[in-house]
């Protein structure tokens, strides 16, 4: 673990989606840092605003209706939202690129994927076409493609799954970026390749030392290769810490109710223990804290002042360890129970 | 690829026969007497009748006259019009004037069409979009030979811009005509460009192409439009074949002496050879540019194998 200077530095973001009936608020005021050769995972169900926050810190939104409507995303000190479209476009790809979850989407269906490849530095160095598909050729072989010569003219659909994310990835790292973000990149894949995804990624980040940005609803990948984790939870961040303190001492019941729900080795022949209810239509965020409705531990009666779960909203405030935060207003007691 | 198109030129065969056979059974159907009609209003003497009959068949039942004439058609003979004229004479003075109308109007479908369409696609809810959804319906609901009336008025006579008949000014004669001819299918153009370039503008891969730091003209010029077209593509070349045989009208309007105006004037005549030739020709190239347009097809989405 490396904590070195952030190269991202998310600071307040906050999302709306403005629809026709009525704006949605996707992602409230969260914050997190990337240092340099760092794993850091945002981890949250669907619905959570994880994904929505990274579409916004690469400028990639969906706008109208996604409007960024506060926050600061530093890139090397440089805030992204108030940069030129220009300034914004250089960075993607040389500084922040981005894997998603489905290549085969995610991929354009006519163009080879030597090609695909070959663009970003044609895009961004005006490499020569002969120059740029040589090095496509070296970044599939890179990424274990075998043949990589041959399927440098192969189409996306005649790839399988992994393969495909393989060449995603390829992609995403022609040009050494400070940051990479994978949006959910083993979602769509089996279990064995999944593994041998993620075993790609950490290697092409022992390589370069860049930032990794893991988006995932996946408590086994955030616990083998985060190192610092942000539990998201109805667009707002619940929990954050390394993964080591937040998985062994949870100190939000939205992340101790995650944890309880996975099957562990030694609770074998016990029943799992899911968390009540489902999330929250963002549309319709309950009052208070946006958890209450299903946290065991809330205080609804007697609350001490400004602690009532279901009328004041907890902020995200320090906790245990430094650099820990919970936002629950009974953390502490979470913490040590 | 190669056996693909063989198969589909050996079954444009039953096709050909099927479709001659049902043109020839209904001019054969067609009311009243070709000979007695070519006559006027001077009886011809029934002997010079009855070997006009003879000459061209019209004594026998329908299905000796249609293998007689595909006999002929075998030897490479078209037949004839009752003038005594072969057949493959009108075909080959009259095809490329009908070519060159179908080529204008090509043009005009898939520059205004395309152009109209991207520029809509791209700009969603503008005053440019919803100018081009009301054009186009107004342009869809109203007939070719309304539209040609009008054209012909108002570019002809009102403002005496284009000619209002014939093919005498070269090129230039073609314009208003293949503009009528084109202006249906430009709008169904416009349309479908429109609707498939939104569609893929929501697609992944011009999210993943955002993520790369293209740029913007890159991203929609490129890879959402190289995609978008693929429908667009297939449908003019499909209506390449369409607009040939739709020239019927819009000839016969604008009085331009191609295929359409002779299958016009022969059907009054009753000149079965001509017609069924004629007709018979749309029908092959209407299969031909159907069976170009699934070659294309293949070339465009990698993702097509017909093999």
């Amino acid at each position: 673990m490396t904590t070195s200077d952030p190269v991202l530095e998310v600071e307040d973001l906050s999302v709306e989606f403005r629809t026709p009936k009525g704006v949605v608020r996707a992602v409230n005021e969260i914050s997190y840092q990337v240092g340099t050769g760092e794993t850091l995972a945002i981890l949250g169900e669907s619905g959570s605003g994880k994904s929505v926050s990274v579409q916004a810190v690469m400028g990639i939104l969906d706008s109208p209706p996604g409007y960024v409507t506060g926050g600061r995303v530093l890139f090397e000190g440089r805030d992204l939202l108030t940069a030129s479209a220009e300034e914004q476009r250089a960075v993607r790809g040389p500084g922040i690129s981005m894997i998603f979850q489905d290549a085969l989407s995610a991929l354009n269906p006519v163009f080879t994927v030597g090609h695909q490849i070959a663009e970003m530095f044609r895009a961004h160095r005006g490499t020569s076409r002969k120059e740029a598909r040589e090095a496509a050729i070296e970044l599939l072989d890179r990424v274990h493609i075998p043949a990589a010569r041959r399927r440098a003219g192969s189409f996306p659909h005649q790839f399988s799954g992994g393969m495909r994310q393989r060449v995603m990835i390829a992609m995403a790292l022609a040009l050494d970026p400070k940051v990479l973000i994978a949006d959910e990149p083993t979602t769509a894949l089996d279990v064995t390749v999944q593994a041998q995804i993620m075993e790609l990624l950490q290697e092409l980040q022992r390589d370069t030392g860049m930032g990794l940005l893991l988006i995932t609803h996946d408590l086994g990948v955030v616990n083998e290769v985060a190192d610092r984790v942000v539990v998201m939870y109805a667009g707002r961040v619940v929990e954050t810490g390394t993964v080591d303190e937040v998985f062994t001492d949870p100190t939000h019941p939205y992340t101790e109710g995650l944890m309880a729900s996975v099957p562990a080795v030694e609770a074998k022949g016990t029943r799992l223990r899911p968390i009540v209810g489902t999330p929250p239509d963002l549309a319709r965020i309950p009052p208070g804290c946006a958890f209450h409705p299903r946290c065991p531990r809330r205080v609804l009666e007697n609350a001490p002042p400004g602690k009532d779960c279901d009328d004041d909203v907890p902020l995200l405030l320090p906790v245990g360890a430094p650099g820990r935060a919970s936002a629950c207003h009974y953390r502490e007691e979470v913490l040590h129970a | 690829m190669g056996r693909y198109i063989a198969r589909r030129l050996l079954l444009t065969i039953p096709v050909l026969i099927g479709a001659s056979f049902l043109i020839f059974a209904m001019v054969y159907a067609l009311p009243g007497d070709p000979i007695r009609a070519l006559a006027g209003d001077r009886p011809l003497s029934e002997a010079v009748q009855a070997q006009l009959r003879a000459e061209y068949n019209l004594d026998d039942p329908l299905w000796l006259q249609y293998v007689k004439y595909v006999g002929g058609l075998l030897q490479g003979d078209f037949g004839t019009d009752f003038s005594g004229r072969a057949v493959l004479d009108t075909i080959e003075q009259r095809l490329p004037v009908t070519a060159k109308l179908a080529a204008v109007a090509v043009f005009f479908e898939a520059v205004i069409g395309l152009v109209a369409g991207i520029l809509a696609g791209i700009r969603r809810g503008s005053f440019f979009d919803n100018l081009v959804l009301v054009t186009t319906t107004l342009i869809v609901s109203i007939p070719v030979f309304v539209l040609g009336f009008v054209a012909q008025y108002l570019f002809g006579l009102r403002f005496p811009i284009f000619p209002t008949s014939g093919i005498n000014e070269g090129l230039y004669s073609y314009l208003l005509p293949g503009l009528v001819l084109a202006s249906l299918s430009l709008a169904y153009v416009a349309r479908l460009t429109r609707t498939s370039l939104a569609e893929n503008l929501r697609q992944d891969y011009v999210r993943t192409a955002r993520a790369k730091g293209l740029k913007p003209s890159v991203v929609v010029g490129k890879h959402t439009l190289r995609n978008s077209l693929i429908p667009v593509v297939t449908y003019i070349g499909a209506d390449v074949g369409s607009l040939m045989a739709g020239a019927i009208v819009t000839e016969t309007i604008f009085n331009i002496p191609g295929l359409g105006r002779a299958v016009y004037d022969s059907v009054l005549r009753q000149e079965g050879a001509v017609v069924v030739g004629i007709v018979t020709l749309f029908v092959f190239f209407y299969i031909f540019f159907n069976l170009v347009v699934d070659v294309l097809y293949a070339l465009l989405d990698p993702r097509i194998r017909y093999d």
